[in-house]
């Protein structure tokens, strides 16, 4: 399921319904936060809720008649099953919301699709230390307009960041965890110095700045995976999802970088047209992107950043030729069943 | 738009835009929102019941106060000039608009508010004294509104429309918590004072009473305008126009004219796919540049319900007739919905006026035919909205739309916007517009009138003309339910409305979006009866759709379709688009040409 993390109310203790792993979490860290009672499926059918509770009840059930549709998903695997030993619980994923950031309902259901269990947390509540990063096993910073963008994609978000929970961030990416930034994430990970962080020492190395074309741009690309050190792309042939952005062109400081990000495997996936050939121009390359870059990764490949949006093409009616019989959710699945994948080995 | 609703992190699924000289003086721009709410708070509470308790406290939370703003919906009521003010235009700020609608959605989960009303027309005036209604009076400090810089007047800081605010009714018990969680999410919230059950709206500026009014006048005071209105019917006649032998041409400069051609270049700067839940987008087909009737999305990620959105405006057929503008415009929005997979059980709509000044004065003689232009039009929403079982569940107006320069005036024609707006059980049997493959039946659904009454075609020649296509309600409506039942049973390929530019243009259309020819002939017999070709073509009769079926299909949408107009025309067929009339060829386009003619003039 999908939570939102809760601002504490007084007196009244954390409900967790159903979730039955939460009561293992000591009383005073329930104290902290307040969370949405999990209400029973039925009754959420009955209550069409406005954004962030809505999310819940579709993950739920999105959850529940993919188990029915297809008994061997992987979607299954990550539910319930009776085994004697010790169960290892989902991995955690938290994703950031809050200060303009807006597409963060669509990648936690991502995440739970994909077999994890996905919370949507307030930068405040991790900035005031009512959240830790260290508690979760993925952290995803999803798409918006943080801080309106105002001074450039995600320059404020990702200084706010630094002058808040750096610490927290940075031990986060020395675990080895998964790190994923899409679209406005991307940006803030690119401008923290996270991406691609050559130097190791979280410095800006390079920028996502205008679209060549000088506007927004929503459009479907295709995208094709490059021999990297991101292992997220592992079994995906292709993925075809959209972009929406005024600011995605990926721009290195110099040509020597660009070919260092090549030769350390940092360039895992780049821009290609429908017979998957990635020197295509304008607009399978949408913004003008050097190399048709449309996301790269640190050396480790456990952090990565994508402009693309793989979460909106998730299921076969996000697809803009469905009608047509044309959609393939399932290598946008495969990408964030890696993802998951991956942070199960962090799971203690 | 592009700014406001990108950052505000809500796709924009659905559009149009309308050209009009008349609309040089004063541009109009829609915008229509929807959200959806919880029927119950987590404490219980129904939330389309809300009340303002004496001793709740008011807030105003979001952004601050400036002189931006100021008598800007009276200003939208007046006619332009260049002595109108400058700081009549609010500076919006979606950002800080983000910020408190994710707070909004947090304090009412934590039932930290007993009412919100957003601060619009008359800013925290309005809001405020609409408010005091439900306790009974209130008291406002308004030396405690935070504003954007000093030196506002009292008067100024109660009227500015500064945008991103909105007024809220907080428990005296629950204030704090409201503050403090308004801190926590960076949002600013004031406490203004204190609903009550005086029986006065009472405004104070430090300890100076600002203003002192009875809330039974202030609510109930206004006398009713009484004005007359004058039907006038113009003076029109049909145009003689040439009959042309190939309509080929006609057609490309129809495809290219502003309110037929691709709407790419603005429809791509719009997110129309944010919250991962857009279904039918805007543009369709195997290049992604058709268009697209109407929106479909799944807010519930995850579940199959979804929400179809669409609209109708027609304004130049006012210049014939104000009710069939009206009809119309609802048509249109119906026909688009249904054509997605829309279902007319579950329909509603909104209405928008923009008129030209109706009130009679010596500057304005026209004002009597103005008002009874409205009186027509609301009539002909009325007959529509019961035709269609359709509820009109929210709309707006205004209704002096008329620039001044001198002797100079430009009035926009009377306009009506209708969204529909419906619930669909499944989204994935929704439809788009496309031809989807060779070899599939053609087939217009509904009937083809001598009707080129303010149609593209006309106005392409400079004329008006008088035959304004009349809505046939009953007729449409049972077409409607039928083409439902085609569209849930996942009968049809594709399925297009056919509205300006008539059936050629529709057409056009599909073969664009699917990069597919189609050969159409149209015999002479019942279907074309005595029609021109250019009348066949071009009329914008009401209530037809341009379908395509898998030829296996074919016998199941004609026992669906017994009883309602329903024609085989043709298959889809090759790269070109060729039309035949009486056995005569009017159109033979290769698709490439319709879509480059179509593509062009907006293709910045």
């Amino acid at each position: 399921m999908v939570k939102r993390a809760r601002f504490p109310k007084k007196g009244k203790k954390a409900q967790i319904g159903k979730a039955k792993k939460k009561a293992k979490k000591p009383a005073k860290k329930m104290k902290m936060k307040k969370k949405i009672a999990v209400r029973s499926a039925k009754k959420i059918h009955s209550k069409s809720k406005a954004r962030h509770v809505k999310k819940k009840a579709h993950a739920r059930n999105a959850n529940g008649v993919k188990m029915k549709a297809k008994g061997k998903s992987v979607v299954a695997k990550a539910v319930k099953i009776p085994i004697p030993q010790k169960e290892q619980r989902k991995p955690r994923c938290i994703v950031l919301a809050g200060f303009g950031l807006n597409a963060e309902a669509e990648l936690a259901h991502a995440f739970c699709l994909a077999g994890a269990e996905a919370e949507i947390v307030h930068f405040s509540d991790i900035s005031s230390g009512r959240e830790k990063l260290s508690d979760y096993e993925i952290f995803a910073i999803p798409g918006g307009w943080s801080f309106g963008d105002d001074i450039a994609g995600g320059r404020v978000l990702s200084n706010k960041l630094k002058h808040t929970f750096r610490a927290q961030f940075e031990a986060f990416v020395a675990s080895g965890k998964p790190m994923l930034g899409v679209c406005n994430g991307f940006q803030v990970l690119v401008k923290l110095g996270a991406l691609p962080n050559i130097s190791g020492s979280f410095a800006q190395e390079s920028t996502l700045t205008f679209n060549k074309s000088g506007r927004f741009e929503d459009r479907w690309v295709y995208l094709k995976p490059q021999k990297s050190a991101c292992k997220y792309f592992e079994g995906v042939p292709f993925i075809n999802c959209p972009v929406r952005h005024g600011e995605g062109q990926f721009v290195p400081r110099d040509r020597k970088m660009l070919d260092a990000l090549a030769r350390a495997g940092m360039v895992p996936i780049k821009y290609c047209d429908e017979k998957l050939d990635d020197s295509a121009g304008y607009p399978q390359n949408p913004n003008g992107s050097a190399e048709n870059i449309a996301g790269i990764c640190d050396k480790t490949g456990k952090i990565l950043g994508l402009m693309p949006h793989p979460e909106c093409s998730i299921a076969r009616t996000l697809f803009p030729r469905f009608t047509a019989g044309v959609s393939y959710e399932k290598n946008s699945m495969r990408f964030f069943e890696n993802i998951v994948k991956a942070a199960k080995e962090h799971v203690k | 738009m592009a700014a406001g609703g990108n950052a505000s992190g809500i796709p924009t699924v659905n559009g149009s835009l309308y050209f009009d000289e008349r609309y040089l003086g004063k541009p109009l721009v829609y915008c229509g929102t929807g959200g959806i709410m919880p029927s119950s708070l987590p404490d219980g509470r129904k939330t389309h019941e809300k009340r303002v308790m004496s001793g709740d406290r008011i807030f105003m939370v979001g952004g601050r106060i400036g002189k931006d703003g100021i008598h800007g919906a009276t200003f939208s009521s007046e006619g332009l000039s260049e002595t109108s003010p400058v700081s009549a235009v609010q500076l919006g700020d979606p950002y800080t608009q983000k910020k408190m609608l994710d707070f909004l959605l947090e304090a009412r989960d934590a039932g930290l508010y007993n009412f919100t009303q957003d601060c619009g027309a008359g800013g925290i005036s309005s809001s405020i004294g609409e408010m005091a209604e439900s306790s009974g009076g209130c008291t406002v400090h308004l030396d405690r509104a935070p504003l954007k810089y000093p030196g506002l007047d009292p008067w100024e800081i109660f009227v500015s429309e500064s945008q991103e605010r909105m007024t809220l009714a907080v428990p005296p018990g629950k204030a704090g918590e409201f503050v403090s969680l308004a801190h926590l999410r960076d949002v600013e919230v004031s406490d203004l004072g204190e609903f009550d059950a005086s029986g006065f709206l009472r405004v104070l500026y430090g300890a100076r009473v600002v203003a002192f009014i009875s809330m039974q006048f202030l609510h109930k005071g206004v006398p009713q305008l009484q004005l007359d209105a004058e039907l006038r019917t113009p003076k029109l006649s049909e145009p003689a126009i040439a009959e042309h032998q190939n309509l080929g041409g006609i057609l490309l400069s129809l495809l290219a004219r502003p309110n037929i051609c691709s709407k790419e270049h603005i429809i791509r700067q719009y997110d129309h796919e944010v919250q991962g839940s857009s279904v039918v987008k805007p543009l369709c087909g195997v290049k992604a540049d058709g268009p697209s009737d109407a929106g479909v999305i799944a807010p519930l990620l995850g579940r199959p319900e979804g929400l179809v959105v669409s609209n109708g405006i027609c304004a130049r057929y006012s210049d014939i007739d104000a009710y069939q503008m009206a009809a119309n415009a609802v048509d249109e929005a119906v026909r688009n919905y249904v054509s997605a997979g829309g279902s007319l059980d579950r329909l509603a709509l909104l209405d928008n006026f923009c008129w030209g000044d109706p009130i009679a004065s010596p500057d304005n003689p026209d004002g009597r035919h103005r008002l009874a232009q409205l009186v027509s039009a609301c009539q002909g929403l009325y007959d529509a909205c019961l035709a269609y079982g359709a509820p009109l569940i929210s709309g707006k107006d205004s209704m002096k739309n008329d620039y001044r320069h001198g002797k100079w005036r430009i009035s926009v024609p009377p306009t009506l916007l209708i969204s529909a707006v419906g619930k669909t059980d499944d989204v994935s049997l929704s439809q788009t517009t496309d031809f989807k493959s060779a070899g599939d039946a053609i087939y217009v659904l509904g009937l083809t009138r001598a009707e080129l009454g303010a149609s593209e075609y006309y106005a392409m020649n400079n004329a008006t003309g008088t035959a304004v296509p009349k809505v046939d309600f009953r007729r449409n409506a049972a077409l409607y339910k039928k083409l439902e039942i085609a569209i849930r049973r996942g009968v049809l390929s594709s399925c297009h409305d056919c509205s300006e530019g008539g059936l050629a243009v529709a057409l056009a259309e599909c073969c664009i979006g699917g990069r597919l020819g189609a050969a159409v002939a149209f015999p002479q017999g019942k279907y074309i009866g005595k029609l021109t070709p250019a009348q066949l073509l071009f009329s914008e009769s009401s209530g037809r759709f341009v379908v395509s079926v898998k030829r296996k299909s074919e016998k199941a949408l004609r026992a669906i379709m017994r009883g309602a107009a329903c024609e085989r025309v043709g298959e889809v067929k090759g790269d070109l688009l060729s039309i035949s009339v009486r056995g005569q060829e009017a159109v033979s386009v290769p698709v490439e040409g319709l879509s480059s003619a179509w593509k062009r003039t907006m293709g910045w």
